[in-house]
């Protein structure tokens, strides 16, 4: 097992990532460049039970799918550079708006934790989320959190431990179409999965080939010939 | 039993609640609206129309945002 891993924060603009980054971190940041793109990812670290914890912050997007540079550049991480762990931070009183993006990465990748922040303001609010039920009908924990307060920082902290060791095992709720669209589905995947040999999800691959995502083919394009030499 | 009334969302007065039916447009301007919450189902409000009838605010899953005739007038959805 490695000493150190990433993990990458998502979430839509506003929803106090950037606060559960610095407050993660201590303000220990500098950002970076990535491959082929300018916009640049703020990065920090933080020690828990002996590892380092290399942490992302990805820029806010209401979705990964809208061909904007920040879209692009969140979704090129989470797929290609592959962090161990995503988080994905929702606002606690904009969840429905919010769960469009969590959706999108639970389709997207496999070891997600979805972390609903703001919650001391959802509760003024008179919000109340079963975070125990999402869970289970997510298939990935759900952590509530106040990065204002720093409140639930042990508990997420120690769930992604639990999945970087393994103790955790995340299953993704699985989103099923209409019947047109699973049989094509059922067409092309066995396929994708042929040529990329589960390095990302044939399933979401599939999809995005029926969505006609000519900006992800150019990255899979860019990035398989570079690493098949 | 009655039919509801289905209409497009650029004819449908201040103050009423729409629930959409259809968004006949497509690629990126149809993903960025499906984004914002402007998807099959969802209940929408109209909150206010500028004086020149174009662009109209609409409220939907707890934000505001206005559109250009061009979009609002292809989606559709039936009075609630």
């Amino acid at each position: 097992m490695k000493n150190s891993y990433t993990v990458a924060l998502a979430g839509n603009p506003n929803t106090g990532k950037s606060t559960l980054f610095n407050a993660l971190t201590g303000l220990k940041q500098h950002t970076g460049n990535w491959a082929g793109k300018t916009v640049s990812l703020a990065e920090g670290k933080v020690e828990h039970k002996g590892k380092t914890v290399r942490i992302i912050d990805l820029p806010g997007t209401y979705s990964l799918f809208s061909n904007s540079t920040d879209e692009e550049v969140a979704r090129n991480y989470i797929v290609f550079e592959k962090p161990d762990v995503t988080l994905v931070v929702l606002d606690a009183t904009s969840l429905e708006r919010n769960f469009n993006l969590a959706l999108q990465v639970l389709e997207m990748t496999t070891n997600v934790i979805i972390c609903i922040n703001l919650i001391d303001e959802a509760d003024k609010q008179g919000i109340s989320i079963n975070e125990k039920a999402l869970t289970r009908k997510l298939g990935v924990p759900v952590i509530k959190i106040s990065a204002r307060n720093k409140t639930g920082f042990t508990l997420l902290l120690d769930t992604i431990d639990r999945i970087h060791t393994g103790k955790i095992v995340c299953t993704p709720e699985i989103i099923f179409y209409d019947e047109e669209i699973e049989r094509k589905i059922r067409q092309i995947e066995p396929l994708v999965r042929e040529y990329l040999e589960d390095s990302i999800s044939s399933r979401w691959v599939a999809l995005r080939l029926l969505d006609g995502d000519d900006s992800l083919f150019q990255q899979m394009e860019k990035r398989l010939l570079v690493k098949g030499g | 039993m009655d039919e509801a009334k289905v209409i497009k969302l650029y004819d449908a007065k201040i103050g009423s609640f729409i629930r959409i039916t259809s968004i006949d447009l497509e690629g990126v301007m149809r993903r960025r609206l499906l984004d914002l919450g402007f998807v099959r189902g969802a209940v929408v409000e109209v909150i206010r129309r500028s004086p020149l009838g174009d662009p109209m605010a609409f409220r939907v899953s707890q934000t505001t945002i206005a559109l250009r005739k061009e979009e609002s007038q292809r989606i559709e959805g039936e009075l609630v």
